[in-house]
């Protein structure tokens, strides 16, 4: 009984040491930006592999998301004679929820896997030792740029999923299923609020954090070895994931 | 000069350096050998401050770098250049970038200036006009040549070398050798190779000290260090798989 009390307190005090951790590898990480050499140029790279090259994929969810919602919305506002409440329906299902979360989960997987199987192998392959004996901090080089880079890209991203998945519900309700473009857009306009709007925005720019702070974290504590690298890239994107949804459900507790 | 005194340090309670001490003459080469796993890159490690000790401290220059601030270290790690083992080039950039990474990071110079120093140290490593290439586009020799233009762009006064010749054949490893004699001689760094190649790689070493058993057992001049009547040092020469240096 003793050592399973014993294990319990081990395990929650490894738990609280490695969240300590995390959020010390954050405060560096914000404490380096401010601090020359700036690096602009670094930034505006990794805004190009989060953001731009993940746009495709962004674009591809989004289109069908919205498809599906407005397949999905029609057929259960028909029971109650409210189709024209799809373009509401649709839009604050969006900018709310999904656009932001489904944003974040598709920039995980597409870049925040990359992005720790990148740091890691650098650990692995001595290149994070190399920049320390260069005198150029890592933190600094490798995890601040990407940090902003995702703090600038999630809210553009989370924006043009929100706009395309409205419009890929469009198509189905309005091309497919007859509901007038007038009222789609019409309950669109009475029912969403500039509120729905910004804490969509909010969510994706903390998501941006979340995913840029968690598969660095990981990449740069990967374990110096092919196996290590792949742990680290599987427990970044899980653990992206989790605590997507779990601030997820706190900022829209928080926010309604 | 660099001095190692009582350097202690496990790795999840595994004790692998156990009260190292060792001084490191300025301008020299000094060569640390030792069996596979026995802790040489992690002494190698400590004296640029890559790794801390658990106790013990490192000396350069008279200034104890274990116990400075980030700031202080950096100014000390501007005196080292480092040939890590796999040369760990940043892959993101062609080899010429890695050569003036420092210097775009670390100086003022122009851009010309740069691009002068940087392919003079390609031209001394044998890497004239190869510099547009990636590393994952090099051999094993080259992306090592490509590291020590790396470590000597900023002209060191101390360079460290982790294993050298490791993974290369005995003609490349040679040409590695006489490339780190011919650039100590330009140079004049203080050279501290930490290597298996032996007995190649006495010939460029002023001294040689062996680590075994997590401490130094034996250092002294090239000439002395290779007649040792330790019976450590005599065993590891001969390849002796019986003595006082258990084989794992």
């Amino acid at each position: 009984m003793i050592s399973l009390i014993a294990q319990i307190g081990r395990t929650t005090l490894g738990q609280l040491t490695g969240m300590g951790r995390m959020f010390l590898f954050l405060l560096a990480a914000f404490a380096w930006v401010f601090r020359p050499p700036q690096r602009l140029r670094l930034i505006l790279y990794h805004i190009r592999t989060i953001g731009v090259d993940s746009l495709s994929v962004v674009i591809l969810a989004g289109v069908f998301t919205g498809m599906v919602m407005g397949l999905q919305g029609y057929y259960s506002l028909r029971k109650f004679n409210a189709e024209s409440f799809l373009g509401s329906a649709v839009a604050l299902g969006l900018l709310r929820e999904l656009g932001p979360v489904l944003s974040a989960f598709m920039v995980t997987g597409r870049t925040g896997s990359a992005m720790a199987a990148e740091i890691g192998s650098m650990r692995v392959t001595e290149q994070i030792d190399a920049l320390y004996s260069m005198a150029i901090n890592p933190v600094q080089y490798l995890v601040s740029p990407r940090i902003i880079a995702g703090l600038l890209s999630m809210p553009l991203l989370t924006a043009i999923f929100d706009v395309v998945g409205i419009f890929g519900a469009y198509l189905i309700g309005v091309g497919l299923l007859g509901v007038s473009s007038g009222s789609y857009f019409a309950g669109m306009e009475s029912s969403v609020v500039f509120q729905d709007v910004w804490s969509g925005l909010l969510k994706s720019l903390s998501f941006g954090l979340i995913i840029t702070w968690v598969c660095c974290y990981n990449g740069f504590h990967a374990s110096p070895s092919a196996t290590g690298v792949g742990e680290a890239t599987t427990q970044s994107v899980v653990l992206c994931f989790v605590l997507i949804l779990v601030w997820d459900y706190f900022m829209t507790s928080v926010m309604l | 000069m660099i001095r190692v005194v009582d350097l202690h340090k496990a790795f999840r309670g595994q004790q692998v350096l156990k009260g190292v001490n060792l001084e490191l003459e300025t301008g020299k080469i000094t060569t640390i050998i030792g069996g596979s796993g026995c802790g040489k890159t992690v002494l190698l490690k400590h004296l640029n401050a890559l790794l801390l000790p658990d106790r013990g401290s490192v000396l350069v220059d008279g200034m104890d770098i274990t116990r400075i601030g980030a700031g202080a270290l950096n100014d000390v790690r501007q005196k080292f250049g480092v040939l890590f083992q796999g040369a760990a080039l940043l892959d993101s950039m062609t080899i010429f970038d890695n050569v003036a990474f420092p210097l775009r990071e670390k100086t003022k110079l122009s851009e010309s200036e740069i691009q002068q120093r940087a392919e003079e140290r390609l031209d001394q490593v044998g890497l004239a006009g190869m510099g547009y290439k990636y590393p994952a586009e090099v051999s094993g020799g080259m992306k090592k040549r490509a590291g020590l233009a790396r470590a000597l762009v900023m002209e060191p006064e101390i360079v460290l070398f982790d294993e050298p010749t490791t993974g290369l054949d005995p003609l490349l490893g040679k040409s590695i050798h006489e490339l780190i004699r011919k650039v100590h001689a330009a140079f004049g760094f203080t050279g501290v190779i930490v290597s298996h190649d032996i007995p190649e790689v006495f010939h460029i070493s002023d001294r040689v000290a062996m680590l075994a058993n997590g401490v130094i057992t034996e250092a002294a001049v090239t000439p002395e260090f290779v007649e040792s009547k330790n019976p450590i040092v005599r065993q590891f020469l001969r390849a002796e798989t019986e003595g006082p240096l258990a084989v794992i």
